[in-house]
């Protein structure tokens, strides 16, 4: 992680727990590969909900998977947990091969669908325990692992209590802490943080981010705003194919400032800033304002001062107007935008 | 792991209603009908002692009880085997085994020993009435254990057909009323083609209650043994193919 945004959240995390280190990611270099997809296929009677999708994911990464619904995002993340067998392609999990070792690469996953998958007769305790068993934890180690999780997903006071009568954010860390209690360096989150209040959803955020220094973490969302405060890296699916893969603060760098707001108090005509040069489109907001629409790499304030200097447009603002990430993604998941 | 499983889904009979419910209407039932049979052969008793070679206790109690036991079973299985793998696909939970480092067959297994230990301890209950009988009469011993093995083997059978049926469909209601269509139709299928030599011997040998008949009467016949092991190995085998089948289609 050398980005630049990916450090600004390492800053912001607030030290949780360290002494819950995973044995299996102690092992693991820095960076190492944790999950490599190639040519993911994978169709619904004729048609291609998942279309040749190849990413690698690192320890310390956290990747958004991002796209509307139906876009194919939770059939790859099903694909990924080994609940759905694809059609063609690769899954390797922590060295393992998905569909040759299943059982190995499933012991590194750790998976929380849509739906958490939780009986609703059981009380958390043993609903906990039941899927630390299958994952053959043993029984000390099951009575350690379930302390720590409940702790770390804020469930240490519900232990006793019945499912069914959980809410609905209770019952998404039930989930969470289900996936987390074998300690599995790769976590596959479909939606995780779908119904939850806005306390819960930065909680939520906060646990995930956490995860994410150690181990390797997937989630899908159709929420853009999850991304950027959740994620290292992004990737949007269209219609079954990526349409964009990279660290988020490429993307956020990628299409910014291609808009420079200007006020003057002594406007020339719009026409005189349309010839200034790099300017593609000049939009008037009034009050001697505009927006200057330039191409992304021409340096236009440079010359809007000189101008503004010399012919005396007594200007008192000039502001890089960011694309929205909102924008990005409409173009990049809707419309057919260059990549 | 198997038993991971088979742990959990006694558990989960057990707390619902649904398995108290059954074992008390079933222990009732059975009990009226134990009885009724107690009494009749106590009004017969006196006629059975001129007889040479008379059928005791254990024939004219223990058989016909676990012959009506069969039939019970029949009933009830299909609402035992219903949920099994349906109602964990529409819930979801199911997504939790198949992506536990766990395999088909240990799912299929842990699930299917779940019920069948549930409906033994049901069989032992229902074994226990006649077995007060030894206070004061000569039980045969040899008779009661067929006819304990025989419902046994028929419980397994039934679970695994059930189970096969449960996986296929995401509606336990569907599964139950398929179960139970299935089951009656392999139990009575022995009355089709009674004229008929070749036909007849062949529908015979397909019912499931020819072979428990037979292990009523006290005779153990391997094959009787065998048919049933192989109708249960057949359906668990369907089972755990349409289970791997279904992370192919879903």
């Amino acid at each position: 992680m050398s980005d630049g945004l990916g450090r600004l959240f390492q800053s912001k995390i607030t030290n949780n727990t360290a002494a819950h280190r995973p044995k299996l990611v102690e092992n693991v270099m820095k960076g190492e590969r944790l999950v490599q997809v190639e040519r993911l296929t994978r169709s619904y009677g004729g048609i291609r909900a998942v279309d040749e999708i190849s990413f690698t994911l690192r320890k310390g990464q956290v990747l958004g998977f991002l796209g509307l619904n139906g876009a194919g995002k939770s059939t790859t993340m099903r694909m990924l947990a080994g609940v759905l067998a694809p059609d063609a392609g690769r899954i390797a999990i922590n060295g393992a091969d998905l569909l040759d070792q299943p059982r190995q690469a499933k012991q590194s996953i750790g998976y929380l669908p849509e739906q958490p998958p939780l009986y609703r007769e059981l009380t958390v305790d043993e609903q906990l325990r039941y899927s630390a068993r299958l994952h053959g934890l043993d029984h000390a180690t099951c009575r350690q692992a379930l302390l720590q999780t409940k702790e770390r997903c804020g469930l240490a006071d519900v232990g006793r209590r019945l499912i069914g009568n959980l809410s609905k954010g209770y019952r998404q860390r039930v989930g969470l802490a289900q996936a987390l209690l074998h300690d599995p360096p790769v976590l596959v989150l479909d939606e995780p943080t779908v119904g939850l209040d806005p306390f819960q959803l930065r909680e939520m955020r906060g646990l995930i981010r956490t995860l994410g220094r150690d181990r390797g973490v997937i989630l899908s969302t159709h929420l853009l705003p999850e991304v950027q405060a959740t994620c290292t890296h992004v990737q949007i699916i269209r219609a079954g194919r990526l349409v964009y893969a990279g660290a988020l603060a490429d993307l956020e760098r990628q299409r910014c400032s291609t808009h420079l707001r200007v006020g003057l108090n002594a406007p020339p005509p719009a026409v005189n800033l349309a010839q200034l040069p790099g300017v593609v489109q000049v939009e008037e907001l009034g009050v001697g304002r505009f927006r200057l629409h330039h191409a992304p790499d021409a340096a236009l304030h440079q010359a809007v001062l000189e101008r503004a200097c010399a012919d005396g447009w007594d200007l008192w603002e000039i502001t890089p107007e960011h694309a929205g990430l909102e924008q990005i993604f409409v173009d990049l998941t809707l419309g057919d935008a260059p990549i | 792991m198997i038993l991971t499983i088979a742990a959990r889904e006694l558990r989960g009979l057990f707390l619902s209603p649904l398995a108290w419910t059954l074992l008390a209407v079933v222990q009732g039932l059975l009990a009226w009908i134990f009885l009724i049979l107690v009494g009749d052969f106590r009004n017969l008793q006196g006629r059975l002692a001129l007889l040479d070679n008379a059928p005791g206790v254990t024939d004219l109690v223990a058989a016909p009880l676990f012959r009506v036991a069969a039939w019970v079973l029949l009933l009830l299985t299909p609402l035992l085997t219903m949920r099994l793998l349906s109602e964990e696909r529409r819930t979801g939970t199911l997504d939790l085994l198949l992506s536990a480092p766990v395999g088909s067959t240990a799912i299929v297994l842990g699930k299917y020993l779940g019920v069948v230990l549930f409906l033994s301890g049901l069989i032992v209950l229902v074994a226990l009435m006649p077995l007060t009988l030894a206070a004061g009469a000569p039980l045969d011993s040899g008779k009661l254990l067929a006819g304990v093995l025989g419902l046994i083997l028929l419980a397994g059978s039934f679970t695994a057909a059930g189970l096969y049926l449960s996986a296929l469909t995401i509606q336990p209601a569907l599964a139950a009323m398929a179960t139970f269509g299935l089951l009656l139709l392999l139990w009575v299928v022995d009355m089709a083609g009674a004229g008929q030599k070749a036909l007849g011997s062949l529908f015979a040998y397909l019912s499931l209650s020819r072979h428990y008949d037979a292990l009523l009467l006290g005779l153990f016949d391997s094959a009787d043994v065998a048919y049933y092991l192989l109708f249960i190995a057949a359906f668990l085998g369907l089972t755990i193919r349409r289970l791997d089948d279904a992370r192919l289609r879903d």
